[in-house]
């Protein structure tokens, strides 16, 4: 391995590498990571400081089947609550990979320093999480995502990986089919950055951003699935988002705010504004035969998770979330807008500043409220893209040669739902994965692909058009237009007028994007690098609004109010997205056949 | 209720700046990042400030508001007057990119000068065993967000750039002292903290205590122990003797990674005459 070296190159800096990584979140350090450890010169790119991606806020846990509270654990379990949490549209074969390394992977963390929380006999706490059959969260009391990447980021440093920080990648680049680099610029400065290689991991987290009510950050603006999109790589799941049941509803500044689920975990349980426990009204048939119908049974639960069933409030997010929505529609709701979420009466206050600190840090301090002595108002918030770029399940290649996904940016292992705590596992497994094949493609090739100069002057040229444009628009008023549509419209609870409505707003937004103005000049300058993001804002809307169109059924993060039912032959298809000259379009393809020794474990348990 | 508020924002570059005045309208409950963003939608597109979870989760937006180190996300506007202008300036210890943002190499040039964890090989199966009140001590330094407020207000670098090459900071003291207690840990860091990190250039003001957002007890659940270990090994004459016949766990093996140099690996935007 030699140090890559800087050329200039025109106005703009070029390096060699043979991996690189966009994204410095969990999946991302864990396949450059392994791309490094593989022998691979290997670079990460990152929006932000290294250590503040979205997984730095991750609370309630690490999903992993160690059977360190509950023995009775065990991948095959793990496997069937991922699949029916996802209501089965998850590939099975990545369910199955996920639930089988996920405990290897978090043993792992812990030699590289990270500390989870114990059980009496010194090993790894695991704590009950919804949809989980067993108590399954390796966790840091609600601050396990900062756990998981200072780990990550400490490891990747020592070993000496090349980070490019608050760099932002605005275009993949290709040599005739295959993948040859990315462009983008840096933000300190505004100046412009070729990495030449010739595997790309697409790690940038999901879209939140463009959803009004979310606990995403200005980085969820969907860059990765738009830079894959326009590099000819296919998405998958597209219309399925999950808003989680509980986020802050007021005051307003905090709005979407993400409340752990583990609040509920550790015994918090949902009310109306006649103080009625109402999940218990809320159990589908699907779910029945797993889930307490009293409140005795439920509290039981906590003690013994053999001989009672799990409280209703810790079924799957899409079931809470649309139980909370109507409730609050139902003229049941609090004060402003939500309902009540309340742990001050179920537990001690010690015990819960000890098990949720940084949930009793936040409400004092954004919102006055002692959760220790009063209850929490909350309302479903934008939270996660099921959806993703769709990759093979043992190697996450892309459908474009030396493309790679990864994470949240990644599609189909959480088919139409996603279980709490399976995405910080999901980052681990199949950021090693992705990392250990990119290398391994790399280390391949005979030759070294190479861009074209033409279209690398075409990605300077698409980045500095908003500065030489005298047009009439600012690019944050159709952000927040777009987030308005886009929550209102293709939110949690969706209708064909609706979302058709929506896809017209967007193709408004499209017009007026083309004359926004940034002020100022090139170095740290907001403006521009949000007239930058909104392309992709408006991609991935539009990708997703268009499959969630097609999607003619309710399925987990998809529910019409025009087909309220589950349709088993929907449940035979995955919604495909592509794009050709920047036309966006749906098509249908079948699921892959689950193996019949797999299939059984869910026979067994009906 | 919503009001007018009276903000003054430091505006500017390497080069120079100085405070402009806004007027900006704000609601109830909100904080300083608020109104900073509303600012920047509205009246400064182009005003530089890193945020990213609003939540005093990810340690991106810290300033110095009224001159106090804080983050802006856990920042009230009602702990105000709402008279009062409000004053936001970027860290002072750290050289300025533009606006709020200011340059933080310092502390990820830091983070790689500690020589790296080391525990005993092989935990196959989750073998590792630990006590939760064995745990707790490290854990209390591991909830840093690295927000680098602590950093920022130290006296030891603030204004005192020819320190920075000898001193690590609070934050990372705590990093020594958090792997000095981490129950798997096979090196003895010590010396290490002493000599390269600078721990004798703290004199135990205590003020990187008083301005952690995470309330971690810098000084004295972490600088202080960790000073205590460092006389205690320099003059204990039992250590010294246990050391000799290889009794105690500093077996003076090389840790991997950062201590053993080799050039930063983080990356920084090439200067050309033209940009
Ligand atoms: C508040 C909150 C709590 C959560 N709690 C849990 C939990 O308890 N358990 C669980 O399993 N999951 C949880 N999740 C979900 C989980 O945290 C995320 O899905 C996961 O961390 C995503 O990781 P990632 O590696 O895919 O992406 P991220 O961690 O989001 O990282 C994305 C990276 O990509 C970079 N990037 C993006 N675009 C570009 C670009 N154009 N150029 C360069 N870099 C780019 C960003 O800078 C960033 O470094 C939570 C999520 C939230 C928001
Ligand atoms: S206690 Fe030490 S590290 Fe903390 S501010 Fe004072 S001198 Fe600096
Ligand atoms: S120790 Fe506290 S003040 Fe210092 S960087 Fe960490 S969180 Fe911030
Ligand atoms: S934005 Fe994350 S700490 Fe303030």
């Amino acid at each position: 391995m030699t140090a890559p070296t800087g050329a200039h190159n025109a106005s703009h800096e070029t390096h060699d590498y043979d991996v690189v990584v966009i994204g410095a979140g969990g999946s991302g350090l864990r396949a450059a990571i392994a791309a490094h450890e593989s022998g691979a010169r290997t670079a990460i790119v990152t929006k932000s400081l290294l250590g503040k991606a979205h997984t730095v806020m991750a609370e309630g846990g690490i999903a992993a089947s160690m059977g360190n509270v509950w023995p009775e654990d065990n991948w095959q379990v793990h496997f069937r609550d991922t699949m029916r949490g996802g209501k089965m549209l998850n590939n099975w074969r990545m369910a199955q990979l996920h639930a089988q390394e996920a405990p290897e992977r978090v043993w792992e963390l812990e030699e590289w320093g990270a500390l989870f929380d114990r059980t009496k006999d010194g090993k790894i706490s695991q704590r009950d999480f919804g949809g989980h059959r067993y108590a399954r969260l390796a966790h840091v009391g609600d601050r396990t995502g900062l756990e998981m990447i200072r780990t990550l980021q400490q490891r990747a440093v020592e070993l000496g990986i090349d980070v490019y920080m608050e760099c932002t990648v605005t275009q993949l680049l290709k040599d005739g089919d295959r993948i040859a680099g990315t462009f983008g610029y840096w933000r300190e400065t505004g100046s412009f950055i070729q990495l030449n290689a010739p595997a790309v991991i697409i790690a940038t987290g999901g879209i939140g951003k463009s959803f009004k009510v979310t606990s995403n950050s200005w980085e969820y603006t969907g860059d990765g699935h738009a830079l894959a999109l326009q590099a000819g790589a296919s998405l998958i799941n597209m219309e399925f988002v999950q808003f989680h049941p509980t986020g802050m509803v007021w005051p307003l500044s905090v709005r979407g705010l993400l409340i752990t689920e583990s609040v509920r975990g550790e015994g918090g349980v949902l009310r109306n504004s006649d103080g009625k426990r109402f999940m218990f009204d809320y159990i589908t048939d699907y779910f029945k035969a797993e889930t307490a119908d009293t409140e005795e049974e439920a509290d039981r639960w906590y003690d013994d998770h053999i001989n009672n069933r799990r409280p209703p409030e810790l079924l799957p997010r899409d079931e809470v979330a649309r139980a909370i929505n109507s409730e609050i529609k139902a003229g049941r709701g609090s004060p402003h807008g939500g309902v009540f979420l309340d742990i001050a009466t179920r537990r001690s206050a010690a015990d819960i500043h000890k098990r949720l600190p940084s949930m009793y840090h936040q409400f004092k301090e954004l919102a006055d409220v002692d959760i220790t002595k009063d209850p929490m108002e909350v309302a479903p918030t934008c939270h996660y893209v099921m959806g993703g770029v769709e990759v093979d399940p043992e190697t996450q290649a892309a459908t474009v040669a030396g493309l790679y996904a990864v994470g949240e940016a990644s599609g189909g292992m959480h088919g139409s739902n996603r279980l709490g705590g399976n995405s910080l596992s999901d980052l681990i497994v199949f950021g090693k994965r992705a990392g250990e094949s990119a290398a391994e493609y790399a280390a391949k090739l005979d030759r070294r692909p190479a861009a074209p100069a033409a279209d690398v002057a075409n990605a300077i040229a698409v980045a500095l058009k908003p500065f030489d444009d005298n047009g009439d628009e600012n690019a944050y008023t159709v952000q927040q237009e777009l987030q308005d549509v886009m929550f209102s419209l293709v939110g949690i609870i969706r209708t064909g007028a609706e979302m058709e409505q929506a896809l017209a707003e967007i193709e408004k937004y499209k017009a007026r994007v083309k004359r926004v103005t940034v002020q100022g000049g090139r170095a740290y300058n907001p403006g521009w690098h949000v007239a930058l993001d909104i392309h992709n804002m408006l991609t991935v809307s539009e990708a997703c609004a268009k499959a969630a169109l097609e999607r003619k059924e309710s399925r987990g993060g998809h529910t019409r109010d025009d087909y309220p039912k589950t349709d088993p032959e929907w449940g035979k298809i995955n919604l495909i997205v592509t794009e050709e000259n920047g036309a966006i379009s749906i098509t249908h393809k079948p699921l892959p056949q689950m193996p019949a020794d797999l299939a059984q474990l869910f026979e067994e348990a009906k | 209720m919503g009001h007018t508020q009276k903000m003054r924002v430091w505006r500017g570059d390497a080069a120079g700046g100085g405070f402009v005045d806004y007027d900006v309208p704000v609601e109830e409950g909100e904080v300083v990042l608020d109104a900073i963003h509303r600012l920047q939608a509205t009246q400064a597109n182009d005003l530089a400030v890193r945020w990213n979870c609003k939540a005093g989760k990810c340690g991106s937006c810290s300033a110095e508001i009224n001159g106090k180190p804080r983050l802006m996300c856990m920042s009230r506007l009602s702990s105000y007057d709402p008279d009062e202008t409000i004053t936001v300036t970027p860290m002072r210890t750290f050289p300025v990119i533009r606006d709020l943002v200011t340059d933080v190499t310092f502390n990820y040039e830091k983070a790689r000068e500690v020589p790296s964890f080391a525990p005993p090989s092989d935990n196959q199966g989750g073998k590792f065993r630990m006590n939760q009140l064995d745990v707790e001590r490290s854990q209390e330094f591991r909830k840093c967000i690295e927000c680098f407020l602590c950093q920022n207000t130290c006296h030891v670098v603030r204004d005192h750039e020819e320190n920075k090459p000898n001193f690590a900071g609070p934050r990372f003291l705590i990093r020594y002292a958090e792997l000095d207690m981490h129950p798997l840990d096979t090196v003895d860091r010590k010396n290490t903290a002493q000599e390269d990190a600078g721990l004798g250039y703290c004199n135990i003001t205590k003020c990187c205590s008083e301005v952690c957002p995470e309330n971690i007890h810098i000084t004295d659940n972490g600088i202080i122990p960790l000073k205590e270990r460092v006389v205690d090994v320099k003059y204990d004459p039992v250590v010294f003797i246990a050391k000799k016949i290889g009794l105690r766990k500093d077996s003076g093996r090389t840790p991997v990674g950062p201590a053993g140099g080799g050039p930063s690996p983080i990356k920084h935007p090439e200067k050309f005459a033209d940009s």
